[in-house]
């Protein structure tokens, strides 16, 4: 039988460092309950314990720190889409959050909710993973920054501990020349869960490709970036014939699976068409130049 | 005049202020919550039942199959759906025990205590399964109803015909997918029992529930409340839920409310029937379809319920809205081991429509010509006789809402432009944005019978009234409810306009079986043309007492009414209210009733399955134009056109309303909607995975309606409610067709579908 569940609403960040020390691991982190009250509803949130930390305002608000950008945990989507610092700099995560659930969701959900609910889908991730973010994570103990590419150690586990919380992301600007992209392949144009999510940074050396990262999620059991393709094609010149075996690649590197939002072989083909997606724009708007 | 105007919806303001009451809004005192414990197998036989010693069942009613006072049935077509399981499980999610308790808690606490045990058996989870009878678990061949209908030689058609072309269709399981999920209150009393809740049919409760506990006419009330949607979901299963309520109701002698939540609604009540559908037909080189064999076999599920019903319209629909000659149609409804499918809008057609479509783009494509010039060669006209043997005699709209269609779709320059552009792709290796999104333009071309098929109107004989109130305003009684669709609001246009009155003066009568007659059933498009016709006569029926009324208390024989006045000739002698109410105070009451009776050129054998099938069809033909992503294979309907024959739009906002709604339910059903199975149980029962489209993912949409008078219709309406259903998903799959040279004969044409009938083209280019 459930118990009744207990809320604890902590108003200062040492308020919420002191109570995940206290009961480490028998607290469930609460904020804009985007994806537990789905649970809820499903009878499948094991959790009676809960640390809403929704009224900490030191968690919110962006930053602009030099060339990069200091996020909150507790900014949501509508926020992100609406800041002229994140649309000017990260504009993949404009973007990204427009396809985030309906208005609704993009009021509550928060860019931590969807760091630390560690789905291999969440929208927001590919664009972190592109952009090279950094989180930095805080408890009693004191503040630690870790790269976002290494926050994940497999399917829904994070090196966060039990009495650490994720308090804001430092993504690097867009830089001058360089292109940024988002595309997301979801079940239907809104409220959609992805089955192939895509975000990717590229410089251009005229003709050849100085720097690229691909960020990819709901192919492999967390985000990941591509490195392999990326090897492929840093340094390369961009030509029809290495858009094609950068397709078949990235194809390859990803390790989707088949559930019943879509198939293996559905992910892969289509990963690689998406990255020629962006790969082709980038030609096009060269051409265009 | 109110016929014809787009007046406030009845319910509007209620709906829009919040004011309306679901039920789920109501709380009665000393009410408990109900909940059904169902099977987690699809077929076997309950080895054990179990209750947690160590929980507190003191506060808990429980109800198994041995509390059911009369027959442990579903009383429909058939009595072999248990009302909760005794020893064998037919389906996942089969009802096995009822409990309930004061509180939602200790209901979901107790449930949890419940330990069923099984012995599992094979189950029989496919179509193809059920017909290869490896399991028997229907009669001795898996097989719940046969049809065979046709005309002419079949074998003499396929000896004349030049070209023999064949086409396999399969479609699948959709959820109606009402917003309000379903649920029920039932209230017992004194050798007594009320229900009200969510439906579309409460004389189908009423009569289950008289049934159920051996109860009279008036010992049972059933009131409907008001509905969140049905689209066929609330016809035949909210008898299973208002049993299943009263049941524990009884036993409690208290109220009980069971209401589902999503999860369990998707999980457990009935679907549109899934079909495999298989097209030969011969046709001579100009087009000419001289030999038509169709087969088709749907998936009724565990039990009959509705099953042949919905069967007996797929047969007749089967051909389309085409001519030929000599035809063959056979008909067979499968069991499987899957919760039982039943009512959807369209019920049977959606799916045939969808294959007669497609072999009708297969057929041109194979003969190298236009599909719509095909269509237009085969089309039935007024005076053309159907597969059934039915000559069509009045009322038919086929070339108007096709010419409509094409015409304001701008199909054939459209259809010219994009095949253009596809030629020009294939040679050009520059343009990379063009050769990724590809465009195409499809059509659709169907009809729909509206109201009962064969005699069942005639059996019917639908019942409606008019009574007089105190004030003398009149008030509608009738079974037919309102589910969102109009009905209370067509009502008061239908008898403003017959008494000349406002409509804001005509009252409607709650549904309540103790207050209204037995109207039938508000399905199969039946409520404007069907019962909105009874309702008129019966309006002309008290215009004729009053007339009658006035002509002698006046001694002035040429009464007319007029604009809310009986007038003589241009004198106006007394208005309508003051006639109404001087008649009621002296007589008592004015109270009249009429009934239905079909027309008397209709004519059904329902031995040989022959005959005017419906007493009339609506039409419709719609223009889809799609742009597919040739990266992710997702299909983007831009604008749908549809042209549709209703007969008369009665409120043409509510008519328009109807078609939106219903073509973009159909864009659902090509494009996304699909049950997704493991072992008998479906597991995307839930609004996140279960995908219907959202406002984005609605085209924009023209919406044309034609108005082909039927004569015995109210005012010449004809049935709205199911047309728009049947066009959308082959017009859209024809699009798509064209777009990528990919033909779909499944679907929803998902991308991961489509992606494998493109790869499947481009492979057999490369052989």
């Amino acid at each position: 039988m459930r118990q009744t569940p207990t809320v604890q609403s902590p108003l200062t960040l040492n308020e919420i460092y002191a109570a995940l020390a206290e009961c480490a691991g028998d607290l469930k982190i609460i904020a804009g309950g985007t994806d537990l009250m789905v649970l809820a509803n499903a009878h499948q949130l094991e959790a009676s314990n809960f640390l809403d930390i929704w009224r900490v305002d030191e968690l919110r608000g962006i930053s602009d720190e030099g060339d990069a950008l200091r996020i909150g945990a507790l900014t949501t989507y509508t926020q992100l889409i609406r800041a002229p610092l994140i649309q000017q700099f990260i504009p993949a995560l404009v973007a990204a959050s427009r396809t985030i659930g309906a208005v609704q969701i993009q009021n509550r959900g928060t860019l931590g909710g969807n760091i630390v609910n560690a789905s291999p889908a969440g929208d927001s991730l590919p664009v972190l993973a592109a952009y090279d973010a950094a989180l930095e994570i805080g408890s009693q103990r004191g503040t630690r920054r870790v790269a976002f590419n290494e926050f994940y150690t497999g399917y829904r586990r994070t090196v966060l501990a039990a009495d650490e919380l994720v308090i804001a992301a430092r993504v690097p600007k867009v830089k001058a020349g360089e292109r940024d992209f988002f595309c997301k392949v979801g079940t239907r144009r809104a409220q959609a869960i992805s089955k192939i999510v895509m975000s990717a940074k590229a410089q251009m050396n005229a003709a050849s490709i100085a720097s690229i990262q691909i960020g990819i999620g709901s192919v492999a059991p967390t985000v990941m970036r591509a490195t392999q393709t990326e090897a492929l094609l840093v340094g390369a010149t961009l030509t029809p014939d290495l858009i094609e075996q950068a397709r078949q690649m990235i194809a390859n590197e990803v390790t989707p699976i088949t559930d019943l939002r879509s198939t293996e072989h559905y992910r892969r083909s289509v990963t690689g068409n998406v990255l020629t997606k962006f790969l082709r724009q980038i030609i096009e708007g060269a051409e265009a130049r | 005049m109110a016929v014809g105007k787009n007046i406030l919806r009845k319910d509007g303001y209620e709906k829009l202020t919040g004011a309306a009451r679901y039920v789920d809004d109501v709380t009665l005192e000393g009410m408990l919550y109900g909940k059904t414990i169902r099977s987690r197998i699809a077929r076997g036989r309950i080895k054990s039942i179990a209750y947690d010693a160590a929980f507190d069942w003191s506060q808990i009613v429980i109800a198994d199959y041995r509390d059911i006072p009369g027959k442990n049935y579903v009383a429909l077509i058939e009595d072999d759906q248990p009302l909760l399981a005794e020893n064998e499980i037919r389906h996942y999610a089969e009802p096995i025990l009822l409990i309930a308790a004061a509180n939602k808690d200790l209901l979901e606490a107790a449930a949890h205590h419940i330990h069923i045990e099984y012995e599992q058996w094979s189950p029989v989870l496919s179509i193809e399964d059920a017909l290869a009878c490896r399991e028997i678990i229907y009669g001795t061949d898996n097989i719940f109803k046969r049809f065979l209908i046709g005309r002419g030689d079949v074998e003499e058609g396929f000896a004349q015909a030049e070209r023999i072309i064949e086409g396999e269709y399969r479609v699948p399981h959709q959820e109606q997918l009402y917003i309000e999920p379903q649920g029920m209150i039932a209230i017992p009393g004194n050798e007594a029992m009320t229900l009200m809740g969510s439906m579309q049919c409460p004389y189908y409760i009423h009569k289950a529930i008289k049934q159920l506990f051996h109860l009279n006419d008036e010992q049972v009330v059933v009131i409907q409340m008001t509905t969140g949607g049905g689209f066929g979901g609330k016809e035949e299963y909210p008898s299973v839920i208002a049993a299943h309520a009263a049941l524990l109701a009884h036993k409690a002698q208290r109220p009980v409310k069971l209401i589902y939540d999503r999860a369990e609604d998707i999980a457990a009540t009935p679907k549109r029937h899934p079909g495999v559908i298989r097209h030969r037909t011969g046709v001579r080189r100009d087009g000419r379809m001289v030999a038509s064999e169709i087969d088709l076999v749907f998936d009724g599920g565990a039990y009959v319920t509705l099953t042949p019903v919905v069967l007996s319209r797929g047969v007749i629909h089967a051909l389309g809205p085409y001519a030929c000659d000599n035809v063959r149609i056979q008909a067979r409804a499968i069991a499987t081991n899957t919760p039982p499918n039943g009512a959807f809008r369209g019920f049977g057609a959606p799916q045939v429509a969808f294959a007669y479509e497609m072999q009708m783009e297969k057929i041109a494509a194979e003969l190298g010509m236009d599909s719509l010039e095909l269509r237009r060669i085969n089309m039935l006209r007024e005076g053309d006789t159907t597969a059934t043997g039915q000559t069509l005699i009045w009322s038919v709209g086929s070339e108007e809402v096709l010419n409509e269609a094409v015409e304001r779709a701008n199909y054939q320059a459209q259809r010219l432009a994009f095949s253009q552009s596809h030629s020009s792709i294939q040679t050009s290796t520059t343009n990379h944005v063009e050769a990724h999104k590809r465009r195409g333009i499809g059509l659709s071309f169907f009809l729909h019978g509206a109201g009962f098929t064969g005699s069942g109107e005639a059996k019917m004989k639908a019942q409606a009234g008019i009574e007089i109130m105190a004030n003398g305003h009149p008030r509608v009684l009738s079974g037919s409810t309102e589910i969102g669709q109009g009905t209370r609001t067509i009502f008061s246009q239908i008898v403003a306009e017959e008494l000349s009155l406002d409509f804001s003066a005509v009252e409607i009568e709650e549904p309540d079986t103790s207050r209204v007659p037995d109207s039938g059933p508000t399905v199969a498009s039946r409520t404007c043309m069907v019962v909105g016709r009874v309702v008129q006569m019966a309006a002309r029926e008290v215009k004729a007492k009053l007339l009658h009324f006035v002509a002698e208390r006046f001694a002035a024989p040429e009464v007319e009414l007029r604009e809310g006045k009986f007038m003589v000739a241009e004198k106006a002698l007394a208005d309508f209210q003051e006639m109404a109410c001087e008649y009621v105070n002296l007589f008592g009451e004015l109270r009249c009733f009429a009934h239905y009776a079909s027309p008397p050129e209709i004519e059904w054998n329902e031995e040989t399955y022959s005959g005017d099938a419906y007493p009339v069809y609506s039409w419709g033909a719609e223009v889809a134009e799609v742009e597919v992503d040739m990266d992710t294979y997702e299909v983007t309907v831009v604008r749908l056109t549809t042209a549709q024959d209703i007969g008369r739009a009665i409120h043409p906002l509510l008519a328009a309303g109807q078609i939106e709604g219903g073509t973009l339910q159909a864009v659902g059903y090509g494009l996304l909607e699909e049950l997704v199975w493991d072992q008998g149980r479906i597991i995307n029962n839930r609004l996140t995975n279960y995908i219907i489209p959202t406002a984005l993912d609605a085209p924009d949409m023209e919406t044309i309606i034609v108005e082909k008078a039927y004569p015995h219709g109210p005012f010449g309406a004809k049935g709205v409610g199911e047309l728009p259903i049947n066009g959308a998903a082959p017009a859209i799959a024809a699009a798509v067709f064209q777009a990528t040279g990919a033909f779909l004969s499944e679907i929803p044409i998902t991308p991961e579908r489509l992606q494998a009938a493109i790869e499947k083209v481009t492979t057999d280019e490369h052989r």
